[in-house]
């Protein structure tokens, strides 16, 4: 059991800069998801933290202890691989034990240990199977033994569900939970699947270009997006994007089609800056033509079953409106899009940051 | 792209029967030559059909060259260099492939180049190493002037010798030294995904750990293909033995021997040639190595095409 702190951490590859000055503290016993799109720079803060690479600037501590100097095995931590990266010529015991082989442990507690494991993640039955003749998922849970039985103060996952079909992987997320609340030991997951890091994780980190745009638990970066980017790479589908302009008084958002959309008081813009208007999907209604906040033509809709992605057009701007209810619509029908104020996001045309979030300040808060 | 026609599958058995004639009928020649009498061996036209001599050819040819030793002598200098080799080679790539030290490339490179220069083209300098391994040592304290020093301060005079003719160590160690070997592991150690190693660290494996649990398991075809090479070359060895074994009755190699069984105006002195025990011996002799190709050719295949994943 231990907390990560990795303070102003940069990594380069000779002239390239992968990574420049992370902060990021990670409590004891905490599910942190590291979320971004691939070359984001997620994994190698991960390796980072493994000990895998060597960091070029700034300090990695574990549980008090500076650990850049330190190897891998040194650091106390056990990492599941994307690859499951399982040694192919042994069985599924040997592969799960070899940690303990290699530190020195007697035979008999050896064996004890990798079957009390093995049972735990219900591979009991496959301990004299090689790896190539287990399925994905049975590899993943080897994988998962393979760390667990080590006893580590902290738990590294880099991918590990990717290469799974879709249905496994849910199973394999919730299992990893489960594994999660049992044992208790810091955990850091690596991932570019929204899901995967809104349902694991206590807090969600999200990454983009090397750098950390948001750290907060997963309702906080959904309901409160602190960049464009954030708000954009977290949500399904898409959180809808309105690019526009202040109004003179500084109360409301001009479109360019001309409809003016309210904007909650208390934050600050100025009259002609250029902002984007951010609407959840999800949190939008659509009314009759005439009603609510906005006007659109209606296009199509997708089917998900219990609801409905319903597609629109604000003169060539795209919005969707996700709702249970099944209407019926034309092709081209004008339609008013309800909302509540509440729901509106404003972002700086310019940097993307977040206007309306509503302490700007937490962030710094939470990386002091 | 693979054709499955009649027609083709015709001409392209024609064609694999038409080699394997080409290939066998000089085995079946030697056969047939081994199995006859020295007045039937010698007349024209060549005989097809063995006869009923091959015993008493076989225990002729192997009390003439007394293969005992020979065989034995052989077989400690074919296994010796399949051990050496595969150590070294094993190591060397395991240096080059997962450390990355100054230099990495240069050496490679080095060790690449040693493919061009084969034991026939050095042939000279390694006998004159062989002569006296510490030549080179020699050579550079001779320059240095370490051995003037050393003969200044205390009057030794320093001559540095190891001889290594009539020695196994002198048959075995240059065969050993090429670069063969380093390759096949070079690319199989390639094809070791980076997350292997990476999974063998976070267990807290060291390298050597990694090379003795991991690598050396997984390249067991390797193993068996480069074995099998080197048993071969090793055994079929004629020039370097001829070259450096003098003491013949203790030190001679089975292929050195056999060729003093072919016929020829020294060994006949005029008479007729005994061309029937040259043919018993070569049986003899091809047995060996076929034996082992035979043993290992699953491995063997498995490992030079590298697809056992």
């Amino acid at each position: 059991m231990a907390e990560i702190s990795i303070r102003n951490v940069a990594k380069t590859y000779g002239k390239t800069k992968i990574m420049d000055g992370v902060n990021l503290e990670i409590r004891n016993g905490e599910f942190v998801v590291i979320l971004g799109p691939s070359g984001c720079g997620k994994s190698t803060l991960l390796r980072l933290i493994a000990g895998l690479e060597e960091i070029t600037g700034g300090e990695i501590a574990i549980a008090g202890q500076v650990v850049n100097q330190l190897e891998p095995r040194e650091r106390g931590c056990a990492m599941v691989f994307q690859n499951y990266a399982l040694y192919p010529h042994m069985t599924v015991a040997e592969n799960i034990g070899y940690a303990l082989k290699v530190a020195g442990v007697a035979k008999a507690e050896r064996l004890a240990r990798v079957e009390a494991t093995a049972k735990s993640v219900g591979l009991s039955d496959f301990l004299d199977r090689k790896p190539g003749q287990l399925s994905g998922g049975q590899r993943q849970r080897v994988a998962m033994a393979r760390a667990i039985i080590r006893e580590p103060k902290v738990f590294l996952f880099d991918e590990p569900l990717s290469n799974l079909d879709a249905k496994l992987r849910v199973q394999m997320r919730h299992e990893i939970r489960r594994i999660h609340n049992q044992i208790k030991a810091t955990s850091v997951f690596v991932t570019h699947d929204q899901h995967e890091g809104m349902t694991l994780a206590d807090r969600l980190v999200i990454m983009n270009k090397g750098t950390i745009e948001q750290i907060g638990t997963p309702e906080e970066i959904y309901e409160h997006p602190a960049s464009l980017y954030v708000a954009g790479f977290v949500g399904s589908p898409a959180m809808n994007i309105l690019p526009g302009t202040v109004a003179g008084d500084g109360r409301s958002v001009l479109m360019a089609d001309g409809q003016a959309v309210a904007i909650p008081a208390g934050f600050k813009a100025e009259a002609g800056q250029l902002v984007q208007v951010g609407l959840r999907p999800e949190r939008l209604t659509l009314l009759p033509a005439g009603q609510g906040g906005l006007q659109a033509a209606f296009q199509f809709y997708e089917e998900l079953g219990s609801a409905r992605v319903y597609h629109l057009m604000i003169e060539d701007i795209p919005v969707c409106v996700v709702l249970d209810e099944k209407l019926t619509l034309t092709e081209g029908q004008r339609m008013g899009i309800g909302f509540a104020q509440a729901a509106l996001h404003v972002f700086d045309g310019a940097s993307g940051r977040s206007l309306t979030r509503p302490s700007a300040s937490r962030k710094v808060e939470e990386m002091a | 792209m693979i054709e499955r026609t009649p027609l083709l599958n015709i001409a392209t058995h024609i064609i694999l029967i038409f080699g394997l004639v080409i290939i066998l009928v000089p085995i079946w020649l030697a056969f047939v030559g081994a199995t006859l009498t020295l007045q039937e061996v010698n007349s024209a036209p060549v005989e097809f059909w063995p006869g009923d001599q091959l015993l008493v050819n076989l225990r002729e040819a192997w009390a003439l060259s007394d293969f005992g030793q020979k065989f034995l002598n052989t077989l400690i200098v074919a296994t010796g260099v399949v051990i050496g080799k595969i150590t070294l080679a094993c190591i060397t790539a395991f240096a080059l492939v997962f450390f990355n030290f100054r230099g990495r490339m240069l050496i490679f490179w080095m060790i690449f180049i040693t493919l061009m220069l084969p034991l026939e083209v050095r042939i000279v300098p390694t006998y004159a190493v062989a002569a006296n391994a510490l030549t080179p040592f020699q050579t550079i304290m001779d320059w240095t002037g370490i051995s003037w020093l050393i003969n200044a301060v205390s009057g030794i005079e320093v001559a540095l010798e190891w001889n290594l003719l009539n020695s196994y160590t002198g048959l075995i160690l240059p065969l050993v030294a090429t670069a063969t070997g380093t390759f096949l592991y070079r690319q199989f150690f390639l094809t070791i995904p980076d997350e292997l190693v990476e999974a063998a660290r976070m267990d807290g494996a060291g390298p050597l750990r990694f090379l003795w649990d991991v690598l050396i398991p997984l390249s067991k075809t390797n193993i068996a293909a480069l074995a099998t090479i080197m048993f071969v070359y090793a055994w079929n060895q004629y020039l370097w033995p001829l070259l450096v074994v003098t003491d013949r009755a203790n030190y001679g190699m089975v292929v050195v021997q056999l060729s003093d069984l072919v016929p020829d105006a020294l060994t006949t002195g005029g008479g007729t040639p005994t061309w029937h025990l040259a043919m018993a011996a070569t049986l003899v002799v091809m047995l060996p190595p076929i034996a082992i190709v035979i043993l290992m050719q699953r491995w063997f295949v498995r490992g030079l095409i590298n697809t056992d994943k």
